[in-house]
């Protein structure tokens, strides 16, 4: 459970937290929307100013949001190195064949660096502060499909308890002499062998027996299914909303009034 | 090979909201050719020691360069035979051959396709360029000293067998490397009274002759009272006992206190006790069916 920041619920007790998760999953809509809407700095300024007031509220410690970023860093900096490479403008500072570095070019990549890490950090956010089981019960009440809420609900369980696993495994063959870090690339992935196979045959058996103990509390499937726990909204889901709403209609009004940079 | 630990400590996702304090300043010694015991709750950290002894989990002061230690700690010391396994220069690969180690539920870890082919996987790790022959050899004897028959498993898939000789096969792939040291997890964990006698009698018989010192994990009282020299009692990362079981299960109200049972002879012991008759035997039933004859003897 160490590496992966994605997908990893921090458990903390926040106005973020507990916003109901449909609420979080429509702020996030209207918040990407905000982002691709947003042409200007003046407007990106609001996303982020928004974005940095939710992480503020979610108590989560910025070293873990920060860490969410880690993952596409790469990704990132090869976007932009492209962009600033590729984007034609007027004012250009450098040029070779296609290439060229513009003042346009450069104002376009940082633009889609911030932009990018807003999605990032944002999607993040919503995983820090939403526990799975909150995430898929928002996802079935939005859009009505059980077993689609289900499927997700039990995949997103047993993520954890298939990590935990491959830790047990990969200790038991290490204790065998396993070597999982040095050899080349065909070594390393033949060393995966052993732990794969019985990685997967517990899978197997973990899915029957959850099968089985589906069954014997009588499980069906089916629209007729009733709730324990009703999502409600609450007077956080309210300020969320009206923040989501006048921050795209002001970035709208932003691209309107005051155009592209 | 003896183990040396002081102050030993270790804290599961340190600095997290999930952080678990898995051990908490843990001493013990265990000398060469033990069968030592560790009982302890579910929870109570002997997962965790034990993983420690073959490096496993590795004391922070032997993967950083520059190991700072924080204020007030007290640095530990971890000691299996020659190796010092606070220290970064030590080789643990060649430690785990020394130090064998089967894991709860052993039989999970099976992947091979022959059971031959599975527990060879460990000796073509650690003796690299091992020849066919020898191999081979190796294998049997392993199979043989775990009361199965190559002839009869060896080309067999490990998934085919039952449940106590799957258990076997696992052992059998760790023991195969002679470790001088073997540590096993709850070993009888989940098997029927057979699979349970089959296994303990197996570790009596590897003890002393295959592998030097036993180190046992175990829920199971009268296993420990029946088989080992020693045992430490766990209780929320701490050692709360460590004393032979002749004396251990005389402590029969802290060990109840502390959620623990106590050997089937115990409970008659105590039964008997409290009709007037004192029985002072080491809670195995050899011994304690001695001391009971004898006692009558003197009665007449
Ligand atoms: N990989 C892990 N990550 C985080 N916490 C862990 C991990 N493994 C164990 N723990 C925690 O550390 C503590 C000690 O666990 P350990 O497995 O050592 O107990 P145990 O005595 O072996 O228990 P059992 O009898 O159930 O096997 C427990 O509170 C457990 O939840
Ligand atoms: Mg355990």
């Amino acid at each position: 459970m160490k590496d992966v920041a994605f997908g990893q619920y921090y458990p903390v007790n926040s106005f973020v937290h507990r916003c109901d998760p449909r609420l979080k999953l429509f702020f996030l809509v209207a918040f990407i929307a905000a982002i691709f809407v947003a042409n200007n700095f003046w407007a990106l300024g609001a996303c982020a100013a928004v974005l940095i007031a939710v992480v503020a509220l979610s108590r989560v410690p910025l070293g873990k949001v920060l860490r969410a970023i880690r993952g596409v860093l790469i990704l990132v900096i090869f976007s932009a190195v492209i962009s600033v490479f590729f984007y034609s403008g007027e004012t250009v500072y450098w040029k070779y064949g296609i290439l060229c570095v513009t003042r346009e070019g450069i104002f376009f990549s940082v633009f889609l660096i911030i932009r990018l890490f807003l999605l990032v950090i944002c999607s993040s956010m919503l995983t820090y502060t939403t526990t799975p089981v909150a995430l898929t019960d928002g996802i079935e009440s939005i859009f009505h499909v059980h077993v689609l809420a289900l499927i997700m609900s039990i995949a997103l369980r047993f993520i954890p308890i298939l990590m935990d696993e491959t830790e047990r495994i990969k200790n038991a063959q290490k204790a065998r002499g396993a070597d999982f870090e040095s050899g080349n690339i065909f070594k390393r992935i033949k060393a995966i062998v052993p732990i794969l196979i019985p990685l997967i045959l517990s899978a197997f058996r973990r899915a029957d027996e959850l099968g089985d103990a589906m069954d014997a509390r009588c499980y069906m499937g089916g629209k007729k299914r009733t709730k324990y726990k009703k999502l409600t909204f609450s007077w956080r889901d309210l300020v969320a909303f009206l923040t989501a709403a006048a921050l795209v209609t002001g970035v709208a009004l932003l691209r309107v009034y005051v155009g592209g940079m | 090979m003896n183990i040396v630990c002081e102050h030993l400590t270790y804290v599961y996702d340190k600095g997290s909201p999930f952080a678990v304090k898995a051990l908490d300043d843990v001493s013990l010694t265990i000398a060469e050719g033990e069968f030592f015991g560790i009982i302890g709750h579910t929870g109570s950290g002997k997962s965790t020691f034990v993983q420690h002894l073959n490096g496993l989990i590795r004391l922070p002061s032997s993967k950083k360069k520059r190991y700072k230690p924080e204020k007030g700690e007290i640095l530990p010391t971890l000691k299996v035979g020659e190796y010092d396994l606070t220290s970064r220069k030590t080789d643990f690969y060649s430690l785990r051959k020394k130090v064998g180690m089967v894991f709860q539920y052993p039989e999970y870890q099976l992947f091979a396709e022959t059971v031959k082919d599975d527990v060879a996987f460990g000796l073509k790790n650690f003796s690299k360029g091992i020849s066919k022959e020898e191999t081979e050899r190796a294998v049997g004897d392993a199979l043989t000293a775990c009361g199965l028959d190559p002839k009869e498993v060896a080309e067999m898939s490990p998934f085919d067998l039952s449940g106590g000789q799957k258990r076997r096969v696992a052992i059998a792939g760790v023991i195969v490397t002679r470790p001088e040291i073997l540590v096993l997890d709850e070993p009888a964990a989940g098997l029927d009274p057979l699979g349970k006698r089959e296994v303990m009698a197996l570790l009596h018989r590897l003890h002393g002759s295959w592998c030097k010192t036993i180190v046992i994990v175990s829920h199971d009282m009268d296993e420990i009272a029946e088989n080992c020299t020693r045992a430490a009692v766990f209780s929320e990362g701490k050692v709360v006992m460590c004393l032979p079981p002749r004396q251990l299960f005389k402590r029969t109200d802290e060990l109840l206190s502390l959620g623990l049972d106590i050997p089937l002879v115990a409970k008659i012991c105590l039964a008997l006790q409290r009709r007037g008759i004192e029985i002072d035997c080491d809670f195995t039933a050899d011994d304690f069916v001695a001391k009971v004859l004898a006692l009558r003897r003197d009665r007449r």
